[in-house]
């Protein structure tokens, strides 16, 4: 095994995909894979749409602006209560972050919580700049739910009279140029019931996000990425493993008994070679269902019969001629036992390297029935994210991280799974070293 | 191919033996040859009216030259191919008549040794599960028994010390080795007979003698009937008490052995004695096994004698035209040629 340097990398690359796929599964359970997959805005308000990952700063001499978000309930912005006379309080919330970025955030929100039971809490909110200068944003009471945008605020635009409230924010106002430094956001409030409560969340869509990036969602796309490793692998081998046991046993079924079996074999093969395998699948996702167990049973179905059942059959066919199975007819074999301990172990060294080599097409083909649009509606896997950087244009926009990501995972995928099976081959059939 | 069968049905005589282990009764072996996968286009006649009977405890050389049908008669003998026309019984019962559970009753009555030891071995099974396999066919649940069973005819081939060799594989062992477990494996269920399809012509000259005399040793002890096919006659004297002599598929000379290569009648039985000068040549590079001429087409075989266009002592208008018959110019001596009528 040493002596081939592409069944190491091979190995390395499989074994680095299934780590993934067990961390995936451990990590981000199912259940929760699929709330954040199918979840909206409720889930990913605090993420930017079509966000690059953050590590493109590295490459990037002008930086973009990171995206975060802090909140009082956790205590990742500081709240200080200061009670007053007759169950009055006052409270001043304060968040002071480092701003050294080239680029504004996109946008910038404060999502508050209160809790009251006739008289709404009132805030005020105030913009402290590196430079010195104190910006008021905003006077409002507090409903229980309230959401403030910056960039909406019409009456904030008029104050500072301008129509683009965020850059204003962050340049000097002379020069319009970006001024970096240590920014605070100070809010006060006051509570007029002696259970009022005030939280606040401050949200910063910055230009990039994260390890891997967001989608027109605003999901992470860790997740999907994550979890499209175990969809992959488990779509991939149990296609390609179904598919190969299964032509192997017809094959050798047909070879043993012969006869119409035989004939059958052969032209089921024969008209499932010039049905378009594609079209059926599509039509099956179209018309039928997109279930991924359904896609997995059709490609399997529609991928026994092909070139592969004539080439195990062509190899059954002097095996059946073999004298070990010549004697094992002699001391009275049944045919079943002949078929299955010793026609089909024969073939086991081809078939495990067929088996490992063929994974990728099956990886590709799911990955291309999703960017088609016929993937599993349910789960996340790197065809839906092609999918829908495609369907949001992300090439043309320059969103390429959301295409290139998931298409790296696949090529790894598919090398590692090819190299190996190359490998394999080479160490299962030691002829084929000299050729 | 009824008429064409008629037509073949010579006067050949009845053989009754009270005690005969195998009768073998005028046994037609063809072959459908196909043109293009269909359409008929005539037989492979490889056996072609061969009757003979086999004692209990009887050992027989089957030699002829290559294609001449001895692999496909011994076939027939283990069931394997079935007859187009004839009778094979054997302990009494007639061949054709089983079926299924049957069938494979019969086949444990009967060891097979092949020619290609390695061959006959299945490559991804230990030697265990070889020896294991005819044994739980047979319906030896007990492991065990199994067990205990492979040990026992093990020590019998002498495969000495058994545990060495149970793990292995057949590409670990030599060929000798080899011919051995596959000797062990026709004898694992205690058969009546023993079909040895050439078992040492793809030996090692160094250890054919060995196995031959294995094969006797076991012979004797278990009191098997023996059929050994050869084309080499310098081997037969190790343990065959008669010869038949086969040519384009059937018995054209049938003695004891010291009869057959003492006073040989049919032409091509001189020439292929005269073709091996040295009978005791171990070495097959100094054997020559084919005499003078081409062999027959099995196909279109020969009108008459089918040895006529190659007899140094052939008689136009009788050869040529009229199937010889089996005659007994001495007793127990048997040879199809009409210069002994
Ligand atoms: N299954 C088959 N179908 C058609 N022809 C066959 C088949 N088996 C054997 N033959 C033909 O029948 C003839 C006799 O073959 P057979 O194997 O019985 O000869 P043999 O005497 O054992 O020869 P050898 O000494 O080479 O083993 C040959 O011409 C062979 O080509
Ligand atoms: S029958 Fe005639 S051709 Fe045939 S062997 Fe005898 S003499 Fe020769
Ligand atoms: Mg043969």
């Amino acid at each position: 095994m040493l002596y081939y340097p592409s069944a190491i990398v091979g190995l390395l690359v499989v074994f680095l995909l299934v780590f993934t796929a067990i961390y995936a599964m451990i990590k981000i359970p199912y259940n929760e894979a699929i709330r954040l997959w199918r979840g909206g805005e409720e889930v990913w308000y605090q993420n930017p749409k079509f966000a690059p990952p953050a590590w493109f700063n590295l490459f990037s001499s002008k930086k973009y602006s990171e995206s975060f978000a802090v909140k009082t309930s956790d205590g990742s912005m500081t709240r200080e209560v200061t009670p007053g006379a007759q169950g009055t309080s006052t409270m001043s919330i304060a968040y002071t972050f480092d701003f050294s970025y080239d680029y504004y955030p996109q946008e910038l929100i404060l999502y508050f919580t209160s809790s009251y039971e006739e008289k709404q809490p009132f805030i005020s909110a105030e913009w402290l700049t590196p430079d010195g200068r104190k910006i008021r944003l905003v006077n409002m009471a507090l409903s229980q739910k309230q959401t403030y945008r910056f960039s909406q605020d019409e009456k904030l635009k008029t104050r500072l009279r301008t129509e683009e409230v965020i850059p204003y924010l962050f340049s000097d106002p002379e020069t319009g140029a970006l001024v970096k430094g240590e920014y605070q956001l100070l809010i006060t409030g006051a509570a007029f019931e002696p259970d009022a409560d005030i939280n606040v969340e401050f949200v910063s869509h910055g230009q990039v996000y994260g390890l891997a990036g967001t989608d027109q969602a605003r999901r992470d796309l860790v997740v999907p990425l994550l979890w499209g490793a175990p969809i992959a692998l488990a779509f991939g081998l149990i296609a390609s493993l179904g598919t190969s046991v299964l032509t192997m046993v017809i094959a050798a079924l047909g070879t043993w008994y012969g006869g119409w079996i035989d004939e059958l074999i052969q032209r089921i093969t024969e008209i499932n070679l010039v049905l378009p395998f594609l079209s059926i699948l599509i039509m099956i996702g179209t018309f039928y269902s997109r279930s991924i167990w359904v896609i997995l049973g059709a490609t399997i179905l529609l991928s026994i019969f092909t070139g592969a059942i004539k080439s195990y059959r062509s190899i059954f066919v002097q095996v059946k001629e073999s004298l070990y199975i010549e004697a094992a007819r002699a001391y009275g074999a049944s045919s079943p036992r002949i078929v299955f301990l010793y026609l089909i172990p024969r073939m086991i060294p081809l078939l495990i390297p067929g088996l490992v080599s063929s994974v990728p097409a099956f990886v590709f083909l799911e990955a291309s029935l999703a960017v088609l649009g016929l993937g599993d509606p349910v789960l996340p896997t790197w065809g839906k994210i092609i999918e829908d950087a495609n369907s949001n244009g992300a090439l043309y926009r320059g969103y390429y991280y959301w295409i290139l990501e998931p298409a790296t995972l696949l090529m790894i995928t598919g090398l590692g799974f090819a190299m190996l099976g190359f490998a394999l081959d080479r160490i299962f059939n030691p002829k084929l070293r000299d050729v | 191919m009824i008429t064409e069968l008629r037509d073949l049905k010579m006067n050949t005589p009845k053989i009754n033996e009270p005690q005969a282990l195998l009768t073998i009764q005028d046994l037609r072996v063809w072959y459908e040859l196909r043109r293009f996968g269909f359409g008929h286009a005539g037989y492979v006649k490889a056996v072609d009216g061969v009757s003979f009977a086999l004692a209990e405890g009887e050992t027989v050389a089957v030699v002829g030259e290559s294609g001449c049908g001895k692999s496909s008669l011994m076939k027939t003998i283990l069931g394997l191919n079935i007859p187009t026309s004839g009778e094979v019984v054997f302990d009494g019962e007639n061949l054709s008549g089983l079926k299924g559970d049957g069938l494979q009753h019969y086949r444990f009555k009967v060891g097979y040794v092949q020619q290609d030891p390695y061959g006959a071995l299945p490559p991804f099974m230990n030697v265990q599960k070889i020896l294991e396999e005819p044994l739980i066919i047979s319906g030896m649940k007990s492991r065990e028994e199994r067990l205990a069973r492979i040990h026992k005819v093990m020590s019998e081939v002498k495969l000495h010390p058994v545990e060495d060799f149970l793990k292995k594989f057949p590409h670990m062992l030599s060929g000798g080795q080899q011919q051995r477990i596959v000797i062990a494996r026709a004898m694992l269920r205690e058969p009546k007979l023993i079909v040895a399809d050439e078992p040492v012509s793809m030996l090692d000259a160094s250890v054919r003698v060995e196995i031959l005399k294995l094969l006797r040793a076991l012979q004797e002890s278990h009191g098997l009937s023996v059929i050994y096919i050869t084309h080499d006659l310098s081997t037969v004297k190790y343990f065959s008490r008669r010869i038949f002599v086969m040519y384009a598929g059937s018995l054209i000379e049938k003695a004891d052995t010291r009869q057959l290569l003492g006073n040989p009648l049919h032409p091509y039985t001189h020439a292929l004695l005269a073709a091996t000068s040295d009978p005791e040549a171990r070495n097959a590079e100094t054997f020559k096994e084919v005499p003078p001429g081409e062999p027959p087409s099995l196909v279109n075989p020969p009108t008459g004698c089918r040895f006529h266009p190659r007899c140094p002592r052939f008689m136009a208008g009788l050869c040529d035209v009229k199937f010889p018959p089996d005659l007994e110019p001495e007793p127990g001596h048997f040879v199809a040629c009409w210069l002994y009528q």
